[in-house]
């Protein structure tokens, strides 16, 4: 942890990096630096290197060790047990759902778990750390070796996804801290603890990627992961999850550089452009003769760079030691439960491994093979949260096609929600309203034109049915066939020229055009089909 | 008889309405008054006192006492969490504290009607062995103004070097066996961590017992090795030792450490069989410095028991004579570590300092704490370094392991208690005890005591005899990890035979003419 002031004129400035494209880091995992000399290029291309810490906030009623509350945004300092405030005297006590969730963590990340885990104490100064020591998971931690399997597109190509895996050192349960709070003008400082013990997972990857992009997929994996299994709320904006990367490059064949860790990201996006911000810094240093230094950085989301952050004299040291007041972490299995045991007291991984929802990465394959879909358009029903739900809960209640409904979904929902800044559970529209509308156009009773007209309607939340809309709005297709040649010839007569070149060429271009104008005439409310047909057989004529 | 005998009769008294909790309460209190020279407590609750016995008067009259314990006048160690009453440690570092909550075992004294009389003195942070080095100053042993004292040793020259001949009380829980031994209350809490309990015990001429690790609650006592310590209990008698642990033993929710298994209290014979027992001797225990008094008492309490028939062997606990420097390095590790929080930012002393925060630490610690504690914490920081830890810390738990196993093997053999002295010698006289400094001071003194604490076996220490110089000496028993009911019903049997001197205090017994003369019916006085 570092102090989280950035010394003010320290890096950063005055120095202009290009951007890499995460398209070019990729080639080969090689990266050649903008301005080599051709003498050197062949020699000086280099391999970034990125592992990732993730400290996950576990979602839990009350702190790791303490019964005091976990709520976001509550009155500073107002859930702050005496065991928070590290009142003498005070012991930590195990919270079980936190050992139930980081188990649960462990098992979706392919991780074998510890039977007998080991807590420590990790000690600093400072003011959000009322006990003067973190108890973390140094030793032992309850998970190791396990792996994260994750998708990304290739050239921002959705069609062409490639899919990675990095490899999982561990998860450690540890505290999470207070959050201090400087106030410069008074020079003074303020201390909140509400956050101080809430359950942390810290997930510490292997340095098995290679660049922003990689980073950011793969921490947004690990984020629908977490939700899925509601280990985690996940959300980085929260601080719930927080991401710092370790970054380093080197030449092909030696041994991986001097890395820098970056700190303070704060949503995905941002970590992955301060991970190629990073890669390409340090590659620029070493090129123009440079040394890294193995120090923290913190990016700067304004100015799109990492600055060095003032590290609280030289390295410190931990003083790592046992943590005398709790016995060591003891998990079960259906093997290893002991017969007499209160199964209250105890956490059976084998009962919560039978318990693992559906994780991500097997949705998305069971909804490509249930309904037909792409796969890329199973990541997005994915990525918002409730999406794939009400999408197949549309499919629940229409005779449309999947492969149709998609559509709807992707182009008409999600975009209206993301317009509108809405989740999915605050949509105005129901999955069961969708699939009603679906309907209508389904059995031809609208057109897809006024399916949008109803939509349109509908978004204002005023109760309405599709069907009701339909009338009042008289969106209903024209079934008469009369009526609809008359509207037909009355276009033809008013567009001669157009008829004209109909008539020579049998343009489609031209035909189209006639079709839309019907449509117009009739706001929609004719069959296309139907006008096409009717056009092409008066023009035939 | 009254006092001797503890406060089972006291409890009779009190259920027959002899005496009511208030008058007993109000006797105390002014005991407390009339010996504060010795400086036993560092606070005394007297107002909270007079409410908690008025409250045990209600329930006696009633006819609805909550038990043997209710209306016994109380006192505790001030490391040991006290809602409303200041809690200091004896360290500028919290004077003035006042804690929000009960340590588990108050709380459950006080559930059981007890009156906390108030709190008593130590060495800061419960770091030494003299109870001398608190900001409270020494604790003096009540045995130096007793006749017994008096006569065996006579001042050695002029009035005004009496005053330097009182002794220390040995520590660091010194202010609950001084309360204990001068009758101002009938059971104290004090603290062991490394025979904080036993030690002053044994100074004092009273019980002192150390449960098994994990058997009682630590929540609430302010720790100086999390790993080690266990609230000691400190009474005139084994049998009173045995209510109060069975009052206090059992799982705590709030400590993590404390068995699962729910504990049965007992009750101790009267008529003991000790024929059957093994005694073992260790001979380690014929430490250095071991005065030929003590070794000869020692002999002879195993002869005691040879001679009621007991198998007596003697045993070997050969890393016994590692445990001191193993003891350092442990302690001054979790004292690092522990001290920590004292910060001056959530509670207690801070100091007057707004350059920096880690200037405004730097001068609280520095202020708050004396040089005993900084010592430990400077030293405790030094094993912990990285490049250290595997050096001293691992070394020193493997070292802790191998005396626990030291005595698992020697129970293994079939011996069921071990017999040791508790302390070297006697107690010393304060002004020969300061010309060493707390750390040489604590090393002699915990050599006895020490071990029991490295392998959480319950042990206690038994007032048996007066030494050449009128003061008391204890031996101590060791027994199975929690077989303390073993351990108390021999301690209980080796009590009776040693019929060991009750106190004579002058101070003690104008008090009780005074407050007791009209009190015909009281024939027990």
């Amino acid at each position: 942890r570092a102090a989280p002031h950035p010394a003010p004129g320290e890096g950063g400035e005055g120095r202009a990096y290009g951007w890499l494209r995460a398209s070019t880091l990729r080639s080969g995992n090689a990266v050649h630096p903008p301005f080599a000399s051709p003498a050197t290029a062949a020699l000086a291309s280099w391999v970034p290197v990125v592992g990732l810490e993730i400290h996950v906030q576990i979602s839990s009623n009350s702190k790791l060790f303490s019964g005091s509350q976990v709520q976001f945004a509550a009155p500073p300092n107002s859930l702050v047990s005496f065991f928070d405030a590290s009142l003498p005297g005070t012991l930590p006590v195990l919270n079980r759902r936190c050992v139930e969730a980081a188990v649960m963590t462990g098992l979706a990340l392919n991780c074998s778990i510890n039977k007998k885990s080991l807590f420590d104490r990790k000690h600093y100064f400072y003011a959000d750390l009322p006990a003067g020591y973190q108890i973390t998971q140094q030793r032992v931690p309850i998970a190791v070796n396990g792996s994260l399997s994750y998708s990304l597109c290739i050239d921002n190509k959705m069609s062409q996804m490639v899919t990675k895996t990095v490899r999982i050192k561990q998860i450690q349960l540890e505290q999470d801290s207070g959050k201090s709070l400087h106030d410069d003008a008074r020079s003074q400082t303020l201390v909140d603890l509400n956050r101080a013990g809430v359950g942390l997972m810290e997930v510490v990857t292997e340095p098995d990627m290679c660049c922003g992009e990689e980073a950011a997929a793969a921490v947004r994996e690990l984020q629908l992961i977490l939700q899925t299994l509601g280990s985690s709320q996940a959300i980085m904006a929260e601080g719930q999850l927080r991401v710092d990367a370790n970054v380093s490059v080197h030449h092909p064949g030696e041994p991986y550089g001097v890395r820098t860790e970056v700190k303070n990201i704060n949503s995905v996006r941002f970590l992955a452009k301060a991970v190629d911000y990073e890669i390409q810094r340090q590659i620029e240093e070493l090129e123009n003769g440079g040394t890294i230094l193995n120090e923290t950085r913190s990016f700067d989301s304004k100015l799109g760079c990492t600055i060095p952050m003032r590290d609280k004299e030289g390295k410190q040291d931990y003083r790592f030691m046992p943590e005398p007041n709790l016995p060591p972490l003891i998990l079960y299995d259906a093997k290893s439960l002991p017969v007499n045991m209160n199964h209250q007291q105890v956490v059976n991984i084998d009962w919560i491994r039978e318990r693992l929802p559906d994780l991500p990465s097997v949705k998305r394959a069971k909804l490509v093979e249930l309904y037909g879909i792409l796969p890329e358009h199973s990541f997005t029903l994915l990525n918002e949260d409730g999406l794939a739900e009400y999408f197949e809960n549309v499919i629940k209640q229409t005779q449309m096609k999947p492969k149709k409904v998609i559509g709807w979904i992707l182009n008409d929902l999600l975009s209206y929600l993301k317009q509108h800044a809405l989740t999915v559970k605050d949509s105005p529209v129901s999955s069961f309203l969708l699939a009603d509308l679906l309907n209508l156009l389904e059995r031809r009773e609208i057109s897809s034109s006024a399916a949008k007209q109803v939509l349109e309607e509908l978004w204002k939340g005023e109760g309405k049915t599709p069907l009701k809309i339909v009338k009042e709005k008289k969106l209903e297709l024209i079934q008469d066939q009369k009526e609809l040649e008359q509207i037909c010839q009355s276009v033809i007569d008013r567009q001669e020229d157009e008829v004209i070149m109909m008539v020579l060429g049998r343009n489609q271009k031209v035909l189209n055009k006639l079709i839309g104008l019907v449509q117009r005439a009739t706001r929609g409310r004719s069959n296309p089909v139907l006008v096409k047909q009717i056009l092409e057989k008066k023009l035939s004529e | 008889m009254l006092r001797s005998m503890g406060f089972r009769l006291v409890s009779a008294a009190l259920k027959e309405g002899r005496v009511t909790p208030t008058e007993l309460c109000q006797r105390c209190l002014s005991l407390i008054k009339s010996t504060s020279f010795l400086n036993a407590y560092v606070t005394v609750a007297e107002e909270t006192a007079l409410k908690q016995a008025e409250e045990s008067e209600k329930r006696y009259r009633r006819g609805q006492p909550l038990g043997v314990l209710d209306g016994i006048p109380i006192a505790v160690k001030d490391n040991f969490n006290t809602a409303g009453i200041e809690t200091t440690c004896a360290s500028n570092m919290l004077k003035g504290y006042i804690s929000p909550y009960n340590a588990t075992v108050v709380q459950k004294l006080l559930d059981q009607g007890a009156v906390l009389l108030g709190k008593t003195n130590l060495d800061e942070f419960a770091m030494g062995s003299g109870s001398t080095d608190g900001i409270f100053g020494p604790v003096r042993n009540p045995w130096s103004y007793s006749r017994q004292y008096k006569e065996k040793t006579p001042p050695k020259s002029s009035s005004e070097n009496e005053e330097s001949d009182w002794v220390i009380t040995g520590g660091s829980s010194g202010g609950s066996a001084a309360a204990v031994s001068s009758f101002t209350c009938f059971v104290a809490l004090g603290s062991d961590t490394g025979g904080s309990t036993r030690n002053p015990a044994a100074h004092c001429g009273v019980v002192g017992l150390k449960p098994t690790y994990g058997l009682i609650s630590r929540h609430g006592l302010i720790p100086l090795v999390n790993s080690m310590d266990v609230p000691g209990i400190l009474t005139r008698c084994v049998d009173d030792a045995a209510v109060v642990l069975g009052s206090l033993a059992g799982h705590d929710p709030k400590d993590a450490t404390t068995i699962q298994d729910t504990f049965k209290p007992f009750e101790l014979p009267n008529l003991i069989d000790v024929r059957k027992l093994c005694i073992g001797i260790p001979k380690e225990y014929h430490a250095p410095g071991l005065s030929s008094e003590i070794l000869a008492l020692w002999s002879k309490a195993a002869d005691l028991f040879k001679d009621a028939g007991a198998k007596v062997i003697e045993v070997s606990l050969p890393h016994t004579r590692y445990s001191i420097v193993c003891y350092h390095v442990l302690c001054t590790a979790e004292v690092a570590s522990n001290m920590a929080r004292f910060d001056g930012l959530e509670y207690g002393h801070r100091a007057d300092m707004n350059k920096s925060t880690e200037s405004m630490y730097a001068a609280t610690r520095r202020e708050g704490f004396n040089d005993v504690v900084r010592g430990r914490i400077l030293s405790g920081n030094y094993f912990l370094l990285k490049q250290n830890y595997e050096n001293y810390f691992i070394k020193a738990q493997k070292v802790r392991r191998l005396i626990a196993n030291d005595f698992v093997k020697v129970f293994g053999s079939g011996v069921d208690i071990l017999l040791t002295p508790t302390t070297l010698s006697d107690a010393v006289p304060y002004m020969e005890f300061i010309k060493e400094d707390n750390r040489t001071r604590s090393a002699q003194d915990d050599i006895l005591t020490q071990a029991a604490n490295m392998a959480g076996l319950p042990a206690i220490s038994i007032p048996t005899a007066l030494s050449k110089r009128g003061l008391p000496v204890g031996l101590q028993f060791i027994g199975h990890s929690f077989q303390e009911k073993q351990l108390l019903t021999v301690a209980k049997w080796f009590e009776k035979q040693v019929k060991f001197p009750m106190i004579q205090l002058e101070e003690v017994k104008r008090h009780d003419c005074s407050v007791f003369q009209h009190q015909k019916s009281v024939s027990f006085l």
